[in-house]
């Protein structure tokens, strides 16, 4: 299997170099058989790549230690789904899943992209094999996940306990999903400026794929909070760590491309600007596996050193370099057709939400990198954590958040008095009225009022857009209002489904809040003792610790604590805290024992307990309570998240086919106060 | 003053904000990052060092762990080959902490040369990648 593996790997090499070069090539000395041939190139090297991943899974499932990855990562009695995982929860499978996965992309880019774009396809296809080429060769030269051990252990090492959750089986890839997808717009870019064709074209041919990245990159940060939360047991669910920041940084640069790529569509503008974020997000990607690959900042999740890093490193300062060249040479061409006209309008409050949004970017950056920055420029390390993001990018977050507000209800071009008037007015209020109540409420934390404040006014100005849209179609068609509200949605998904995320932001803005007044309290309880902790919104929770069970289950020995749980006087049943030592398949324990944490989650408060321990042969157990207020927010506003994201990209927001026959048959008419169908957004 | 301007005025505002931000945030938050053996150099050569906050990284010494679970206090001793600090914590270690573990701590040395952490992370390098094979 592992021979079949290698072999589609070198093959992948050859597509891959063939693809980029015959991409190149063709696209200049425009010879239709080379363009064709280069079109080709993603779908054989999906092939290929399928192939060589499909080796690996079945030496994973057919346990076949002598491969070293199958090894190092799974052993006979690791669940199946876990097996599956394995595939990807090590360095070298990881990044042939990478590879895999930026095929199908670059596959599915050729396959449905219009064919209005086809004069762009060849050097997509020349970028994305350019890609590909290069995880091929650290698959092969680096980490190869095809590579024999000398002898064959009869069991493997294990996944990692930390690995084997649900939230590790989706978070890599959706995480991955949103990496990669973002080198199809990139590919675009490269192609748009390599032809000089810099009109719009390529930024409506990538509209719908910048989103479709941005949404699983958003989903994958998402679950991979939640998996910390569920699985770290340290309660939270954000760290600042170099791997969370990785991630973070593309996701930053996109959300600042979305926006402004509205404005150059628009108004012409920004042309410079979009192409050097695109670029950024991409560079940035390859940037965020490197820091975490080559071990250059100490990081909790970092993958073993290897060589890996070298390659990275080298493919980043050609990457970097090529690209700045690029730009270099097509600036003239990239002049924007049209001025700023007024500091209060929609283009001047998207310019201000992309600095903010890139200066966000940098600071974490620069707080990722600083001890190695430090160390280079005064010869001492200093590092910072948790305080410094907080410190730093709190009062950024807010400032985004209010401009959340404002972006969508101001005017192009320039606001008028009265325009301001009609759409801030009532959220304005709303804002204020509910910072008062939350004063009132007893909360006296600056940020924590700020944020209710501006969350209540950006969610005012949303809610304000539906109510006003779906009384005008109540008004005009006619319709009740359910009707109404649906066919505004319908009709303008790209707007509609924006100010659903937008909703969706708020609310992660709200459930942030909610670490400001986490409370926690660490006891060792006898059996039949009490704790008792009171939660920020004065629920009084006590807490009888009941005594410690032990039993096998699955692949593991367990130690559960249970705990009877009252709330303000009311039983509340029993949460059990288990602290698990993973066996291999002699029954002999592997890995250090992992924590399960017992969570309990309501609308206001999650209450979180972590069993850490018990003196040897007592039944006295050591606990950690922990109450967490609104943090099932955070995953209420990932679903909405995503829901926003699928209203945008839902298909056919063009002419439906039944109004092109009425338009063919000659009974085409339209409404006059219908928006028109194209061109609009 | 032209549109333009204006905005080039508030991009500036923002950009001098940011670094300000920046600035002030590794002022203010920033710890120094240590070896033992570099620690060891700096208490020798400058007394102020007890002062401030300090992160300093290097293995947990098997066998030196000592729980109180009453307490939940950890008693350890770290070391990078030349030199050794003992270290309390007190607090729940994270479930990767063990013998012959890399690990932070983030505290203060004591005047006595007791290393009192506030903070306790553990870099298991199994985390993703199984121990090299002896």
């Amino acid at each position: 299997m592992t021979v079949l593996g290698e072999l589609s790997l070198w093959l992948a090499l050859l597509l891959a170099a063939w693809g980029t070069f015959v991409g190149a090539l063709g696209a200049r000395s425009r010879n239709p058989d080379l363009l064709a041939s280069a079109r080709r190139a993603p779908y054989a090297l999906l092939l290929v790549i399928s192939v060589a991943s499909l080796c690996l899974l079945v030496a994973l499932l057919r346990h076949d230690f002598n491969v070293q990855y199958v090894y190092q990562y799974s052993s006979r009695n690791l669940p199946t789904p876990y097996l599956i995982s394995a595939f990807y929860g090590g360095q070298a499978g990881s990044l042939l899943f990478w590879a895999l996965v930026l095929c199908a992309f670059s596959a599915a880019a050729q396959w449905l992209t219009p064919r209005r774009y086809n004069h762009l396809m060849p050097y997509v296809a020349a970028v994305t094999s350019m890609v590909t080429l290069f995880f091929v060769v650290v698959s092969l030269f680096a980490a190869n996940p095809f590579e024999r051990l000398q002898f064959t252990p009869p069991d493997g090492a294990g996944l990692n306990p930390q690995l084997q959750n649900p939230g590790m089986v989706f978070h890599p890839p959706l995480l991955f999903f949103g990496y990669v997808g973002i080198t199809i717009p990139f590919a675009f870019a490269v192609a748009a400026l390599l032809t000089n064709r810099l009109d719009t074209g390529w930024l409506h041919a990538i509209r719908k794929w910048t989103i479709v990245s941005w949404v699983f990159l958003s989903a994958g940060i998402t679950l991979g909070m939640w998996w910390a939360y569920v699985e770290l047991g340290w309660g939270g669910y954000w760290a600042w760590d170099p791997v969370e920041n990785a991630s973070l940084m593309p996701w930053l640069t996109m959300t600042a491309f979305l926006h402004s790529v509205m404005i150059q569509e628009k108004r012409g503008m920004l042309k410079k600007w979009n192409m050097i974020l695109i670029m950024l997000s991409f560079v940035l990607c390859i940037f965020g596996t490197f820091i975490t690959r080559s071990g250059i900042v100490s990081s909790v999740h970092s993958f073993a050193q290897s060589s890996v890093g070298d390659y990275f490193l080298v493919f980043l300062i050609l990457l970097v370099a090529g690209l700045t060249a690029l730009v270099w040479t097509r600036m003239p061409r990239l002049e924007a057709e049209a001025k700023l006209e007024s500091m209060v309008s929609r283009e001047a409050t998207f310019l201000f939400n992309n600095l903010l949004l890139v200066g966000m970017a940098f600071t974490v950056l620069w707080g990722t990198m600083f001890p190695v920055v430090s160390e280079m420029f005064r010869g001492v390390r200093v590092t910072v954590g948790p305080p410094f993001f907080n410190q730093v990018n709190v009062p950024i977050g807010l400032a985004l958040l209010a401009l959340t507000g404002v972006g969508p209800l101001i005017a192009w071009r320039k606001a008028s008095p009265a325009n301001l008037k009609r759409q801030f007015v009532a959220p304005l209020a709303t804002g204020g009225g509910a910072a008062l109540v939350a004063a009132l409420l007893g909360v006296r934390h600056a940020y924590a009022l700020l944020t209710v404040a501006l969350s209540a006014f950006v969610a005012a100005t949303i809610l304000q857009e539906f109510l006003k849209g779906t009384a005008a179609r109540h008004r005009l068609h006619n319709e009740n209002y359910a009707v109404a509200l649906a066919r505004l949605v319908a009709r303008n998904r790209r707007r509609y489904g924006g100010y659903i995320v937008h909703a969706a932001v708020v609310i992660y803005f709200v459930a942030f809040i909610g670490d400001v007044y986490k409370t926690e309290r660490e006891v060792t309880l006898k059996p039949g003792e009490t704790a008792s902790l009171r939660s920020p919104f004065g629920h009084e929770y006590t807490f009888t610790h009941v005594g410690i069970s032990q039993y096998d289950q699955l692949n593991r020995f367990v130690f559960a604590a249970s705990l009877e749980v009252s709330k303000s006087g009311r039983r509340d049943g029993v949460m059990t805290s288990e602290m698990r030592q993973y066996l291999d398949s002699m029954g002999q324990p592997t890995f250090q024992p992992s924590t399960e944490p017992a969570i309990r989650s309501g609308l206001l408060e999650d209450l979180y307990i972590v069993f850490a321990g018990s003196p040897e042969g007592t039944e006295e157990a050591v606990y950690r309570f922990t109450i967490s207020p609104l943090v099932w927010w955070l995953w209420f506003g990932g679903v909405l998240l995503v829901v926003g994201g699928v209203v945008t990209l839902w298909p056919s927001s063009g002419p439906s086919r039944a109004s092109v026959r009425r338009a063919l048959e000659g009974y085409q008419t339209r409404m006059v106060d219908e928006e028109p169908m194209a061109g609009v957004r | 003053m032209q549109p333009r301007h204006k905005f080039v005025a508030g991009a500036v505002l923002i950009t001098a904000s940011v670094g300000y931000l920046m600035v002030s945030g590794v002022r203010d938050t920033g710890v120094y990052f240590v070896t033992p053996a570099e620690l060891a150099l700096r208490v020798s050569s400058d007394t102020s060092i007890h002062n401030v906050g300090i992160r300093m990284g290097a293995r947990v010494v098997t066998g030196t762990i000592r729980r109180d679970v009453a307490t939940q206090t950890v008693y350890f001793d770290v070391s990078d080959g030349s030199q050794t600090y003992p270290v309390v914590y007190r607090g729940l270690p994270p479930d990767t902490f063990d013998g012959d573990v890399d690990v932070v701590v983030e505290g203060r040395l004591a005047k006595d040369g007791v290393f009192h952490a506030t903070s306790l992370l553990a870099k298991c390098g199994s985390r993703y990648e199984a121990q090299p094979t002896a």
